[in-house]
């Protein structure tokens, strides 16, 4: 057993309002620079949507993380045979047609225009080239437009959908779609680490926050193509990859990464897992189905003795032990178990997981009359507007067993807190409810207190950083924003 | 007169060389000690995915075999002349080294145009990578002129060309084998000292740092903040 920790991070994709708060907190802080301007290492998605960049999740097109053949796991397009003939061309690599061209307007032009008939507009010019654009998308792109046949109907999670399925989350008046927010999932087995030809991408052993090392950087652009979630971008002025740095800044202060301390819905959950690091490869290499079960089995727990043991005989700071004992993100993943991690098919171990979203009630038409309830508590559920095979696509790799077990959860507390406060369910009924979706009462209690009543410390639970020396800190980056970027002396001034 | 050339000469074959040697080490170690931020190969692939290949590529491998060549013919003048005892072998060396010059131009060319073709590329243009394309260029344009003009290269190379290199490294130039040769040639020479003392100013300087340990190394990277020892 090598007991590491991980500062891991839970989203409730319920509570999320979908208001990019987040996104414009971390831009204002890492990526106001240039080239960086296209850059979102926050973004949130309207899903069913193509995403950001454009269909990020079609791995035939962009063959990034990892496929497992026969008895081992290999980067789908990306392992060192590959790099090595492709260096000189990235084929798989996905080009700024497929973000978009970041843009600003000629404002001088509302002050310098000639006497003439119209009134004079600011026009789109690109940040690039300085040379006036059309805008053809930009960040959020599809925002909102959870049913549009253009956008929404190409995201790659609806496959194995029916046609009924489809039809109801694309009929008229009766849309429904739900947030995404992203952002890098500090991965257990990093695509983007074992991609790098440079060795310049790397896992911080105490954190396991994943940076890239900006002076190794040699704009291979290996990492853009391998990580599946497209949470490395490429700086196409200093000719680097950059990408979250989950704030190491801030939370080595003991403050929340911005996005999170930011959060409107305060739907973000930030704390401590402590994991196995010696049984990572064997659960990488799970078949689909058994990956999210393997994916929770390699988070331990930090009140077990033998653990606590190992983990001191590994190093890990007192302070950070109980730091996980109090982690909100180990009661959603391990105690609870409805927070599920993203698209674990693609096998990177991903850090982030997600409470999947309750779409709205829906009610069965019969005749001319409209039930809301049905013998089966949970009908709404399995017959619920969003799909829960779309949800399995996402959080599930396709298998809908574990998202209908958050769901259930998720369903049974909310009835059972309104059979306590509103009292129009009935307490029978909600506690059978509970029973079904394997719930005690105390167990509602407390997911409802840190769903609805948290306060920012119950949400973010920092470790202590204990480094002495910080190996990425050179200069306060705050005091330099626009002109250095993170652990500069000197400008990181694009080379010839 | 004579005398004038014979200077210049000496300038060119004896001087120069030794000049773009001290600054290639100088100022490529010096950047990589307070600058290596800028070592980068400053891809433009993102700005523009679709002639990158058809440049980037032939050009790469093009220029990859061809050097390789004259390294080739440097370190083993004499094996190199033995295996072109036979004229065949003589004649596929000769062919294919012409196919990858010819590669090696018409992606150079590619590239060129592309990068001036296409605004976004032309932004992320400097002033070091225009000078560093007419010195390509020039001595791309002279080496295969020389492929073609100046037949059975492989074998003159290893005879005179080889043994004059062999006379820089071992610090005791000796500028009479190359006296003699074609202008073309000598311009190959010159032209590739220019190159060589202007590398460390270049984007060239991602080739130092071709990235070996990657072929063995474990997939993933632990950095650990503690003095080595401390753990594990
Ligand atoms: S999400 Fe992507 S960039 Fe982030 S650690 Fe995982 S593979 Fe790397
Ligand atoms: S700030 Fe919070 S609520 Fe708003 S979009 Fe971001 S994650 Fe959602």
């Amino acid at each position: 057993m090598d007991v590491r920790s991980q500062i891991a991070m839970v989203f409730h994709l319920d509570k999320c309002l979908g208001c990019h708060t987040c996104s414009i907190a971390c831009k204002n802080i890492w990526t106001d620079r240039k080239g960086t301007d296209y850059m979102w290492w926050n973004n949130v998605e309207t899903k069913p949507g193509t995403g950001f960049p454009t269909k990020w999740e079609d791995q035939d097109k962009y063959k990034g993380g990892w496929v497992k053949k026969d008895d081992s796991i290999n980067l789908k397009s990306t392992d060192k045979k590959r790099i090595v003939l492709n260096i000189f061309h990235n084929p798989h690599m996905p080009s700024m047609d497929d973000y978009y061209e970041p843009w600003t307007y000629d404002y001088q032009n509302l002050f310098n225009a000639k006497e003439g008939p119209d009134q004079p507009t600011a026009l789109p010019i690109s940040k690039i080239t300085g040379e006036q654009i059309d805008i053809e998308s930009g960040p959020n792109w599809d925002d909102d437009l959870g049913g549009s046949p253009i956008y929404a109907k190409n995201d790659p999670n609806l496959e194995g959908l029916t046609e009924q399925q489809k039809q109801q989350l694309f009929a008229i008046e009766r849309l429904v779609f739900f947030y995404f927010p992203r952002i890098c999932n500090h991965c257990l087995n990093p695509a983007c680490v074992a991609s790098c030809p440079s060795g310049a991408i790397y896992k911080r052993g105490e954190d396991g926050i994943v940076l890239v090392d900006q002076k190794k950087c040699r704009a291979w652009r290996s990492c853009v193509s391998a990580c599946p979630y497209k949470k490395t971008y490429f700086n196409w002025h200093t000719g680097k990859s950059e990408k979250c740095i989950l704030c190491f800044p801030r939370v080595e202060t003991g403050q929340a990464p911005a996005c999170f301390h930011s959060c409107v819905g305060r739907i973000r959950y930030l704390g401590v897992l402590l994991y196995d690091a010696d049984r990572i490869e064997e659960v990488a290499n799970l078949p689909d189905e058994e990956l999210i079960e393997g994916h929770r089995s390699l988070v331990l727990d930090p009140h077990d003795p033998e653990v606590i043991a190992a983990a001191q005989r590994n190093g890990v700071h007192d302070s950070v032990i109980e730091s996980a004992q109090n982690s909100p993100t180990y009661k959603f993943v391990k105690e609870w178990r409805i927070a599920l991690p993203p698209h674990i098919e693609y096998r990177t171990m991903p850090m982030l997981y997600y409470v999947p979203p309750m779409s709205p009630v829906m009610a069965t038409q019969e005749g001319k009359t409209i039930n809301h309830v049905s013998d089966n508590l949970f009908h709404d559920i399995d017959e619920a507007r969003v799909p829960v095979k779309f949800l399995a696509n996402l959080f599930g790799a396709g298998h809908e067993a574990k998202v209908v077990y958050a769901l259930r959860k998720s369903k049974a507390v909310r009835w059972y807190r309104r059979a306590v406060t509103v009292g129009d369910v009935s307490m029978e009924d909600a506690k059978k409810m509970l029973g079904a979706a394997d719930c005690t009462v105390e167990e509602a209690e407390e997911i409802y207190k840190l769903t609805s009543l948290c306060t920012v410390e119950d949400r973010y639970v920092i470790p202590p950083a204990h480094r002495e020396e910080a190996i990425e800190m050179i200069e306060d980056p705050h005091c330099h924003r626009q002109s250095v970027g993170f652990g500069f002396v000197s400008g990181p001034r694009r080379g010839a | 007169m004579a005398s004038a050339q014979s200077y210049l000469d000496q300038l060119f074959f004896g001087v120069l060389p030794y000049l773009a040697l001290i600054i290639f080490f100088l100022v490529t170690i010096q950047r990589y000690r307070s600058q290596a931020f800028t070592y980068s190969s400053l891809s433009s692939q993102f700005l523009e995915n679709q002639r990158h290949f058809w440049g980037l590529v032939p050009l790469h491998y093009g220029i990859l075999v061809v050097v390789m060549g004259h390294v080739v013919a440097f370190m083993f003048p004499r094996q190199l002349l033995a295996w072109n005892g036979h004229p065949i072998r003589l004649y596929i060396l000769e062919i294919s080294a012409l196919i990858f010059g010819l590669l090696t131009l018409l992606g150079l060319l590619s590239t060129l145009v592309r990068r001036f073709a296409f605004s976004k590329v032309r932004t992320v243009t400097s002033l070091a990578d225009i000078l560093l394309y007419v010195l390509l260029l020039v001595q791309v344009i002279s080496g295969v002129y020389v492929a073609v003009m100046h037949s059975w290269g492989s074998s003159w190379f290893a005879a005179s060309a080889s043994p004059y290199l062999w006379s820089i490294i071992t610090l005791d130039p000796d500028i009479s084998y190359v006296i003699a040769m074609p202008f073309a040639v000598k311009l190959h020479i010159v032209n590739a000292c220019l190159v060589i003392g202007f590398f460390p100013f270049t984007r060239l300087v991602h080739i130092l740092v071709i990235p070996n340990p990657y072929l063995w190394r474990r997939p993933q990277v632990v950095r650990w903040n503690k003095a080595p020892g401390l753990r594990r």
